[in-house]
């Protein structure tokens, strides 16, 4: 009875608050929108039989016509990756350091990357408004130092988001990276130098695939979450940016389309489908591989 | 032998430079006395009292610490529940389903995640307000609780579980007086993340929030839509000082704890 109630208890309260809400999602994305309360029609209320043959596919094929939605898709798939990308080549040189470092340091250095964790996403987004608008500290510096002579525009453009992804996702790629480099033996770099590998061979032949567990699990860290990122566009982003959960999140609470914003939430999800099998993947052969 | 090579030392003073400086500005400028954030125009801690004496914004810190205190407690106990049927459990139905159920909600983009819970409350009628968000925190912080709970149990010997069965511990008290006290720390720190994550949620809040239940986080959210303000300043610098007050101690204690542990190690080791 006590081992019924403890698997009981966790499995019930996420299939009402996890699973349900999202059958509701998957059906009112195939509803019509209803100048009602709830907007969508049909509801419960109207039968079975009616629910059933309101419901189709109407929204998904709207989200095809409109090229707004799959300019969004787009462009988030394109932000995500590039974005990943420069985290790794920031985040990637970070960890080798840590790597490197003394015995001694390395506890601070963690302490280091793990702190900006902790600290509040919305903080740390707004720490970056202030220096990259216009009057920002980073233009002020530069024309103080004589670089340019008018303020560069970075805030409300991509670049800005690029930035704030890069900022507040570095600590995601850091972990991974260096969990798998401060495992690595190092005589296996000594054995490539003493084979006649230069320095830099050593690294690409022996470090990088060493660590190639660790750099996928940094990405798709990186990757699944910037994919549906809305505080970042919202923010630091301008009108021109255009990413799906900032698209999701007006097209529900600006126009009130709930059913177009739940078809936009079903499709996001069956794309980042692929990313999360590929990162599960991934986790159970290094699991294996270590067990 | 390993050294810090000048370029190992130059990606770390940069990275952590990039990673630090948006912050400490952050926290110069809070102490700033000119309204306009970019200019400096002399220290002064005005803006400190101006936030203390804005009603909305203790408010909002109030509801959000209720919320936190709730939330943190609910998906601790229900993480930990979840984790240890996840690792000890052995087969039952849907077993499969279970495990999808925890880790799904880690990778959910929060905006799905918000909608689908706001469509769920609108659909059997509740009211948004402390509540909806204390159920939805709970729902996301349990799966996190659960992850880290379960790393720890999966390393745990449960023959000490079973020794306790074998000496007329029912189920429940073998769990209560053998298994949680040595995953105890996990159990914490899982509390812990749970706490913060409630703390920061903004994505989530403002989907499953009612007019009466503005969390910080909402609210500073509407405020910095309009631009940076000293006031945001402010309360940022008093909670990045909390986090790293925190975080800090947090790791003096655990440092202390394992050099303990080495020292018992080796009177141990001197004593045999």
């Amino acid at each position: 009875m006590r081992r019924f109630a403890m698997i009981a208890v966790p499995y019930g309260w996420l299939a009402v608050l996890f699973l349900i809400p999202f059958l509701i999602v998957f059906k009112i994305s195939l509803s019509d929108a209803a100048l009602a309360i709830p907007p969508y029609a049909p509801t419960m209320k109207d039968g079975f039989g009616a629910l059933l043959q309101g419901l189709d596919f109407e929204n998904f094929v709207f989200l095809t016509t409109d090229d707004l939605y799959y300019k969004a898709y787009l462009s988030s798939l394109k932000i995500a990756f590039f974005s990943t990308f420069f985290t790794l080549l920031v985040g990637y040189p970070m960890a080798y350091g840590m790597a490197r470092a003394p015995e001694e340091w390395r506890a601070t250095l963690m302490l280091l990357v793990i702190l900006p964790f902790w600290t509040s996403f919305l903080i740390r987004v707004y720490a970056l408004i202030g220096i990259l608008s216009n009057e920002g500290l980073l233009n002020q510096f530069l024309l103080w130092l004589g670089v340019i002579s008018e303020p560069l525009v970075i805030l409300n453009t991509n670049i800005a988001v690029y930035v704030g992804i890069v900022y507040t996702y570095l600590p995601f790629m850091i972990l991974p990276i260096y969990a798998a480099l401060d495992r690595m033996d190092d005589s296996l770099i000594e054995a490539a130098e003493d084979l006649g590998c230069s320095r830099m061979s050593a690294f690409w032949l022996v470090t990088i695939p060493l660590s190639k567990n660790g750099i996928i699990a940094g990405c798709f860290l990186v990757f699944i979450p910037a994919l549906g990122e809305f505080v970042i566009p919202s923010l630091l982003g301008g009108s021109g940016t255009l990413m799906i959960g900032k698209v999701l999140f007006e097209e529900f609470f600006n126009n009130r389309d709930w059913p177009v914003a739940s078809a936009v939430a079903v499709i996001l999800l069956l794309i980042l489908i692929i990313p999360i099998v590929l990162f599960q993947r991934n986790q159970q052969k290094q699991a294996e591989a270590e067990g | 032998m390993k050294r810090l090579s000048p370029f190992n030392i130059t990606s770390l003073t940069l990275g952590f430079a990039f990673l630090y400086l948006p912050m400490i500005l952050l926290v110069i400028y809070s102490f700033n006395s000119s309204k306009l954030v970019t200019v400096w125009a002399g220290f002064s801690t005005k803006w400190y009292g101006e936030l203390l004496r804005d009603e909305a914004f203790l408010d909002a810190a109030l509801v959000t610490i209720k919320v936190a205190v709730m939330s943190s407690a609910l998906a601790t106990v229900l993480g930990t529940m979840a984790a240890y049927v996840l690792v000890n459990g052995g087969r039952f139905f849907g077993r499969t389903l279970f495990s999808g159920m925890i880790y799904a909600p880690l990778v959910m983009p929060e905006v799905i995640t918000g909608l689908s819970l706001l469509l769920l409350f609108i659909g059997i009628g509740m009211d948004r307000g402390v509540l909806t968000i204390v159920l939805a925190h709970t729902t996301f912080a349990m799966c996190y609780v659960s992850v880290v709970v379960s790393s720890r149990l999966v390393s745990f010997d449960r023959s000490l579980e079973e020794a306790a069965l074998d000496l007329g511990c029912n189920r429940f008290d073998a769990f209560r007086l053998v298994t949680l006290p040595i995953i105890a720390p996990a159990v914490i720190s899982g509390w812990l993340l749970a706490f913060t994550l409630s703390l920061d949620d903004l994505v989530i809040a403002s989907f499953v929030s009612g007019p009466s239940s503005t969390t910080l986080p909402i609210k500073i959210w509407s405020s910095v839509r309009l631009g940076v303000s000293p006031e945001i300043n402010a309360l940022s610098t008093m909670m990045i000082g909390i986090v790293t007050i925190g975080v800090i101690t947090a790791s003096l204690v655990s440092k202390r704890k394992s050099l303990n542990a080495q020292k018992d190690a080796q009177a141990a080791e001197r004593a045999a």
